[in-house]
């Protein structure tokens, strides 16, 4: 590396993103492993999560993790939304996303031709899953406000469809979230770089 | 039905282990690929579960959220209702024991066991607690296993009752004990809640033997583990009792 850049350094991702990062990859690992012990107690599906992926020991155990993490998640969340919108960088990075950009993106992706010439940019696929995992997020955490607090918010549970309803949005968010990690980590596998500047900013 | 597990393996040292390998650089490359798999991997195995300083923290945390949810209580906020052709037949049964082990409390010998901070202490009768002013109503019991049942269960106004025995109101806790050994408490916002009712019917019929007869608490506003069946002895207190499974890591206030 040469060493002008080194003297005066721009990170590729500022401390406070890199922060909320990790912070929200430790609540999110927490809140996946342990729901998945809750959902074991009492499965929607015909199917159920292994021990062994599992946190908590048993369904007490399981509830105490999810009950502690949440509040990193969401604390953490806030925190990552206000600097986002704030500092200005989530109109700078996130927008404009245009349908058309989407496609070009999205073929050059599917056909591996993707730049990463410049990670400081988003290309417009990253645009859009990154957008969609923070709205995701917001749902999972509204969803679980209802099946913890049902009775306090009947506005938020009467709009997710009732309790029974809001497990199945809770169930399906999650989901979506886990599927939206499982990219992720392999997009890291295929570019180990960006893990380099998420951890260290350079 | 959950029961605690054992330690199964000593682990300091495989996060030892792991860090000492981080801190080799020649390794670095390669852990930047793999690190984030292995933290998802450390957290799922029981490792950081049975850590006693990790059970203390959570068990404190635990503590924090009963105060939370204290703060979001709010007395006025009542449970959904539901109309009758809701109600789930048969609803389904659930306890720390098989259907087989229920107890069988004779009707006629029974006296219900007021203690505490409460002015009378004289014991109640059945027939004597059914002339009591009685309401029913249609709510959802919610498990903390995560499944739901709407129910039918008609009764007298528990904060009625607490009057009616001239309890001291501004106590912290209700306690109840019960004829298959369970055990619970309460904090008194949630027992003075206008839906929670000292149960002696279920679905129009005296509170069958499967559903906890001759009484029990429904709290709409509650967990199940939190709705005790069976009761023997209503206590009115200061000092924190516990609870079955409370006693066992289950959140204390859980309420919904």
């Amino acid at each position: 590396m040469d060493t002008f850049n080194t003297d005066a350094p721009r990170a590729i991702h500022p401390l406070w993103l890199r922060a909320t990062h990790w912070l929200n990859a430790v609540a999110v690992a927490i809140l996946a492993t342990s729901g998945w012990r809750i959902y074991d107690a009492s499965p929607l599906f015909d199917f159920q999560f292994a021990d062994p992926l599992t946190l908590g020991g048993w369904l007490g155990g399981a509830l105490q993790w999810h009950f502690a993490a949440m509040w990193l998640l969401v604390a953490n969340g806030l925190a990552y939304l206000l600097l986002n919108t704030g500092s200005g960088r989530l109109g700078k990075q996130f927008f404009p996303l245009s349908l058309r950009m989407l496609f070009v993106d999205l073929s050059a992706a599917v056909r591996g031709h993707l730049s990463h010439a410049d990670p400081r940019r988003y290309n417009s696929v990253q645009r859009l899953a990154y957008l969609a995992v923070m709205a995701d997020s917001v749902l999972l955490g509204l969803s679980g406000l209802v099946l913890w607090k049902s009775v306090q918010f009947p506005l938020l549970r009467e709009l997710l469809g009732g309790y029974e309803t809001a497990r199945h949005v809770h169930f399906f968010a999650m989901a979506a979230l886990v599927g939206f990690v499982g990219v992720h980590l392999a997009m890291v596998a295929v570019v180990p770089r960006t893990l380099r500047a998420m951890t260290f900013g350079r | 039905m959950m029961i605690k597990q054992s330690p199964l393996v000593g682990d300091d040292a495989v996060v030892k282990e792991a860090l000492s390998r981080l801190e080799q650089p020649a390794r670095r490359l390669f852990m930047q690929r793999t690190l984030t798999l292995g933290g998802l991997s450390l957290l799922t195995g029981c490792s950081i579960t049975d850590n006693p300083g990790a059970e203390a923290a959570l068990e404190k945390i635990s503590r924090l959220n009963d105060k939370a949810q204290a703060w979001l209580f709010d007395p006025n906020q009542l449970a959904p209702t539901y109309p009758d052709s809701m109600i789930v037949r048969p609803f389904p049964f659930n306890a720390f024991y098989d259907e087989d082990k229920v107890p069988d409390v004779d009707a006629d010998a029974f006296r219900l066991e007021v203690s505490g901070m409460v002015a009378d202490k004289r014991a109640w009768s059945l027939p004597e607690l059914r002339a009591l002013p009685h309401t029913e109503q249609v709510t959802r019991h919610i498990c903390v296993e995560g499944w739901s049942a709407i129910g039918k269960w008609g009764g007298v106004p528990f904060s009625l009752f607490l009057r009616r025995v001239g309890a001291d109101l501004n106590a912290r806790y209700v306690g109840f004990k019960c004829a298959d050994d369970y055990y619970t408490s309460i904090d008194m916002p949630t027992a003075l809640h206008p839906q929670t009712l000292l149960a002696l019917t279920f679905d129009g019929q005296t509170l069958p033997r499967r559903y906890g007869f001759p009484m029990k608490l429904r709290m709409p506003t509650k967990l199940g583990y939190k709705n005790p069946k069976h009761i023997q002895a209503i206590f009115v207190t200061n000092t924190y009792p516990g609870g079955y499974w409370e006693d066992q890591g289950y959140n204390w206030f859980g309420g919904s």
